[in-house]
């Protein structure tokens, strides 16, 4: 019987001998570990570099990466200044603005209202069934709600007429767009976000209510000064990773929602690399486009990281 | 006394608020699935009146029997299953075999590889050099190209590693002292006790494959190799109901509107059963993985 070092080195301080025998011993696990290795080289890291220097130069399939000419920063130049920037530029930021005010406060509002739930079988009711919509496609969430809001037949139209006010075609009226889309979002994601709260209200000890109780607080101050600094990290490090998000918008719903008689609202960056991209074949244009966005978006987080580990004591790193 | 009196009756008016409050916000999560449903079943003239709730109103399968005549509805069905199927596979074992490794704390190179999972979580290259990458390995086309790009969630993977860190070590250690080595440690001994980790991920994996229609569009040009989300964007979304009913020369208008609500629920139905019954690994799944993230 052959011991492995490793596994007779039980806790304590790290391994500290040979490292040939412990990769040696080990050799399985890194085995084991390859394939999973090789994906992540192949379909994150590859597209990642690709992402780089496809961006800078002038891509022909036909010719591959390396003898496609150089094009520098001509296509970074070019999307800066073209007329759909800051159109794109708003529409992104707007779509998001929407969603940190609205999206982000409906779950934590959720969360705390289960909070208060008294029984644990009326709470996981609601935990499943606000959950539901996060696990509908985003092509019939879409589907949805382009029937819903149908002119002819659409149930919010078939009630506006009931009132006697005038049908309104939302899919063709940019000024409904913004708030369609974070509605939708709305729906799909409270029951989902609501959970990551729950999980972080069920970490207060309970002995901080106790303590609070005979020290004669109520309810809002048990809020303000237990419930809310308890899940505030959990704020925080959702409120960074929105932030660092904000030049991002989820593409594929979006894609499906809109239609050319409203791109002046609905166009986000992300959807116009796709059209450019992949349906008019301009790989280098799009690629600088979505570099443009990455590169935006790792500012962003930085920056936000840096404020939240200045103002609390809570960051992604 | 009166104070005590007084904060109770507050509490009791608050719950009456708070219950109602999410009793409301269960309608809303459940009404348009509801509604769909109601209107799939029921007849054009209410649904154009706009009289079907959640309960259908002139009821007939008309919409089915259409939607279920048309055959790239049973193909693409059929393929769904079968991504879903080898998907989630493919996923598992990958999952299995990168988040194992990376649980034992002796796993040479444990702390570089965890980041190469975890940067890939945070940066993600973007849609086109993907698109490169994805046609110039010969994938485009093929039903590869739905399989492996979105093998590994990289959040899925921090789950699972978190249920192996769970199971004692002492467990792997009688196990080698019992002559097993790696493989056999897993099989045996580690993967038996983390299958409600391996549930949970699996859940979350099959879902997200099923309900996929983005790769699917990017990548393939077949018809006979699309999912049903995509053959339900063309219905529902594009209004390709002509290619559904060839034979239906007038009327086609009036079935069209519920051939949208039926196909929806089609490709719906699946989740819907399942979820009641799976529902806890899905809240557990998150919860672990808020924790972590």
């Amino acid at each position: 019987m052959q011991k492995t070092p490793a596994l007779t080195e039980s806790k304590g301080k790290p391994y500290k001998t040979n490292k040939w025998k412990l990769l040696k011993s080990n050799y399985p696990l890194l085995l084991m570990f390859l394939p999973v290795f090789l994906y992540y080289v192949v379909f994150r890291y590859t597209p990642l570099l690709g992402a780089l220097i496809i961006s800078v130069k002038k891509y022909q399939p036909a010719l591959g990466i390396f003898r496609s000419k150089w094009a520098g920063l001509e296509y970074f130049d070019q999307f800066i200044n073209s007329v759909f920037f800051w159109r794109l530029i708003r529409n992104t930021l707007a779509i998001n603005m929407f969603q940190l005010v609205l999206g982000f406060t409906a779950p934590i509002i959720l969360a705390l209202l289960l909070n208060e739930v008294g029984s644990s079988k009326f709470k996981k009711l609601v935990q499943s069934v606000t959950y539901l919509p996060n696990f509908i496609s985003s092509v019939v969430v879409v589907g949805i709600v382009i029937v819903f809001l149908s002119p002819s037949t659409g149930l919010v139209n078939s009630i506006i007429a009931r009132f006697g006010a005038e049908k309104i075609n939302f899919m063709t009226e940019p000024n409904y767009f913004w708030i369609i889309y974070t509605l939708m979002v709305i729906w799909q994601t409270t029951g989902y976000s609501a959970i990551i709260y729950l999980a972080a209200l069920t970490g207060i000890s309970p002995e901080l209510y106790e303590a609070s109780k005979i020290d004669g607080a109520g309810r809002w101050k048990q809020l303000w000064h237990i419930t809310l600094p308890g899940i505030s990290s959990t704020i925080v490090i959702l409120l960074l990773m929105r932030l660092g998000n904000l030049l991002e918008v989820g593409y594929e719903s979006i894609i499906l929602l809109y239609n050319p008689s409203i791109y002046s609202t609905a166009d986000v960056i992300s959807t116009y690399v796709y059209r450019r991209g992949i349906l008019n074949g301009d790989y280098s244009f799009a690629s600088a486009v979505g570099f443009f966005q990455s590169v935006i978006g790792l500012v962003l987080i930085i920056t936000a990281n840096k404020i939240a580990k200045k103002y609390t004591e809570t960051s992604l790193w | 006394m009166g104070k005590i009196m007084k904060e109770t009756k507050g509490r009791i008016l608050f719950q009456y608020i708070n219950y109602t409050i999410l009793i409301i916000c269960m309608i809303v999560a459940l009404y348009p699935v509801l509604y769909v449903l109601a209107a799939s079943l029921s007849s054009y003239a209410f649904l154009a009146q706009g009289k079907v709730g959640i309960i259908p109103m002139g009821f007939n399968l008309e919409a089915y029997k259409r939607v279920l005549a048309y055959p790239m509805i049973g193909r693409s069905y059929l393929n769904t299953i079968f991504y879903t199927v080898s998907g989630t596979t493919i996923s598992l074992l990958l999952s299995i075999f990168g988040a194992y490794p990376l649980s034992r704390r002796y796993f040479p190179g444990k702390n570089f590889l965890t980041k190469v999972v975890v940067v890939a979580m945070l940066f993600s290259a973007g849609m086109i050099p993907t698109f490169l990458v994805v046609r110039s390995l010969g994938l485009y086309n093929t039903v590869w190209a739905i399989l492996l790009p979105t093998a590994i969630s990289s959040f899925n993977l921090v789950i699972l590693k978190t249920f192996f860190e769970q199971i004692p070590y002492e467990m792997e250690e009688s196990a080698a002292l019992d002559g097993c080595n790696h493989l056999q440690t897993l099989f045996i001994i580690i993967l038996p006790l983390a299958v409600p980790g391996l549930v949970t991920i699996g859940l979350f994996y099959a879902v997200s494959q099923w309900n996929s229609y983005f790769p699917a569009m990017l990548y393939l040009r077949d018809r006979e190799l699309v999912p049903i989300q995509i053959i339900l964007r063309d219905i529902v979304i594009q209004n390709q109901t002509n290619d559904l009913a060839i034979d239906l020369a007038k009327g086609a208008d009036q079935v069209s509107e519920s051939i949208k609500y039926a196909t929806i629920m089609v490709a719906t139905i699946p989740i819907m059963c399942v979820y009641p019954f799976v529902q806890k690994y899905f809240i557990k799944g998150v919860m672990i993985g808020s924790v972590k993230g």
